[in-house]
């Protein structure tokens, strides 16, 4: 996995990277095995809230055996450059769930990529992850999904919304599909919008101050992605971390 | 309470309001009459402070404050309530959360201490019960899957928590059936009709003039106030039409 060389923009998955940022911390730290057991449920979380100016790469390998289910939740808001990926492989009868939420302002370069291979049948995936991003922040998602020539019935889907706070800010949103199988479905979405004035007059008129406005709608535009956080302290802690983020945005 | 002198004003350049003029005194109910593209809710917009209604000459005076030096959320502060004629739709935002935030906003800007969630919760139910408005209702997100009618009770409700001084309220009576609109005509005169407040309403039609009966009546017509009167002027304007009375 971990090349010797330096990342370059022609490769795909590095396109949107801050490469000098790479580079300051090259080679990147190896990554972390999950491997969940046949007929087994796994919960991971990363709450990845780096201090400013740090360079955090976080890799993770996952195979989810026949009849497993892996569950993971990431928040991605710290440091010059956050970057989280996640090579997943998925068994039979199995499941993969991603819930994230990308929070960047400043000159943050922050990324969620993932290459999801569905290896046999019966196999089904989720992602779904929302974007806020103001300033000069770049946040990416790149998922690729990749369904192998006898994986037939798998069922994939990729939801992906960002929300941009000023104009200088950068989304990108890079869903991708590889399928050999001929029985398979796959449904993704993507989004880039804005705050909705007309919202946010109705609140003023109402009396409610700019900040107070934009949070509110902002933290309904992230509702969810924490929601079924098992764990609650982990929920909990997910969840102010996203607030505070979102506070210090508007 | 309102003072509004020679105001013209324009969207995306184009002029709307051409020198309108209008005294609002405190315990007065004032209906504002007229054809469509008269400059109605115009009005309406820009004495509530919509982005894009821009003012160009004139003034407004709102309780002795020069109301275009505020911005919308402080003219709410200050005691203004715009009842829209198209309330919006915000998802993921409960109607509870949403009065909440802007109530307790609202008395940060006043230097009054917020209210506590049951001190909140026993108004919203007060207010909601006036209304005939479910509870459950005010759980769900703003306005999200709301009939034209329970939009504009919902209105109601909110303008029965913020209790105005001044409510400016946008064709509240569109959309409402004979039923809906004496709850939301019995709303108004039971939340607004005091010696300490006014409203403003602005309609196309007489009959929520039969449920609010109005001290003043005006027509609005190419961006100006061209006849004033009392309540007759409402039925004179519905027998013989704007045209007849206009000319």
């Amino acid at each position: 996995m971990t090349a010797l060389a330096l990342p370059t923009r022609r490769q795909e998955e590095w396109r949107y990277s801050d490469l000098e940022a790479v580079a300051s911390i090259w080679p990147t730290p190896a990554p972390t095995r999950i491997d969940v057991a046949e007929g087994e449920t796994a919960r991971h979380h990363l709450l990845q809230d780096a201090a400013d100016g740090q360079v955090a790469v976080h890799d993770y390998v996952i195979t989810v055996a026949d009849g497993a289910r892996c569950d993971f939740h990431v928040l991605n808001v710290g440091g010059k450059l956050g970057r989280v990926t996640f090579d997943v492989t998925i068994g039979s009868n199995a499941h993969f769930e991603l819930n994230g939420a990308i929070l960047g302002g400043g000159d943050q370069t922050l990324e969620i990529i993932t290459s999801v291979t569905h290896a046999k049948p019966d196999s089904t995936s989720g992602q779904t992850i929302r974007s806020i991003l103001g300033q000069r922040a770049t946040g990416s998602y790149l998922g690729s999904i990749n369904v192998a020539r006898d994986a037939q019935r798998t069922d994939a889907f990729q939801s992906i919304k960002a929300m941009l706070l000023d104009r200088t800010a950068t989304a990108n949103a890079k869903p991708e599909l590889e399928i050999f199988a001929d029985d398979v479905k796959c449904a993704h979405g993507a989004t880039v919008g804005e705050l909705d004035k007309a919202a946010l007059f109705y609140m003023a008129s109402r009396g409610m101050d700019p900040a107070t406005a934009k949070t509110l709608l902002l933290r309904s535009f992230v509702a969810g992605v924490f929601d079924d956080v098992a764990d609650e302290a982990v929920r909990q802690a997910l969840e102010a971390a996203a607030i505070a983020k979102l506070e210090a945005l508007v | 309470m309102l003072t509004i002198d020679n105001l013209t004003n324009e969207i995306d350049g184009k002029a709307i309001l051409k020198g309108l003029s209008l005294q609002i005194n405190a315990g007065e109910i004032h209906a504002i009459m007229g054809p469509n593209g008269a400059g109605k809710s115009t009005l309406a917009y820009t004495l509530g402070g919509r982005p894009n209604y821009e003012v160009t000459g004139g003034t407004a005076t709102f309780e002795e404050q020069d109301l275009f030096e505020l911005e919308p959320h402080e003219r709410a502060a200050a005691g203004l309530f715009l009842g829209f004629q198209y309330p919006v739709e915000i998802p993921g935002v409960s109607n509870l959360q949403f009065l909440r935030e802007s109530l307790n906003s609202q008395r940060r800007a006043r230097g009054e201490k917020e209210l506590n969630g049951g001190e909140f919760i026993r108004l919203a139910k007060e207010k909601a019960g006036l209304l005939g408005l479910d509870m459950e209702m005010l759980k769900r997100p703003v306005n999200v899957g709301f009939s034209g009618g329970e939009k504009k009770r919902a209105e109601m409700v909110q303008m029965g928590i913020l209790d105005p001084k001044l409510a400016i309220l946008d064709e509240t009576d569109s959309g409402l059936d004979i039923d809906a609109l004496k709850i939301v005509g019995a709303g108004i005169n039971a939340i607004m009709r005091k010696p300490d407040k006014a409203v403003l309403l602005i309609t196309h039609y007489q009959r929520l003039l039969d449920y609010v009966k109005p001290d003043f009546v005006h027509v609005l017509a190419a961006g100006r106030i061209v006849k004033s009167g009392g309540p007759e002027l409402a039925l004179e304007l519905e027998r013989e039409g704007y045209a007849e009375v206009v000319a």
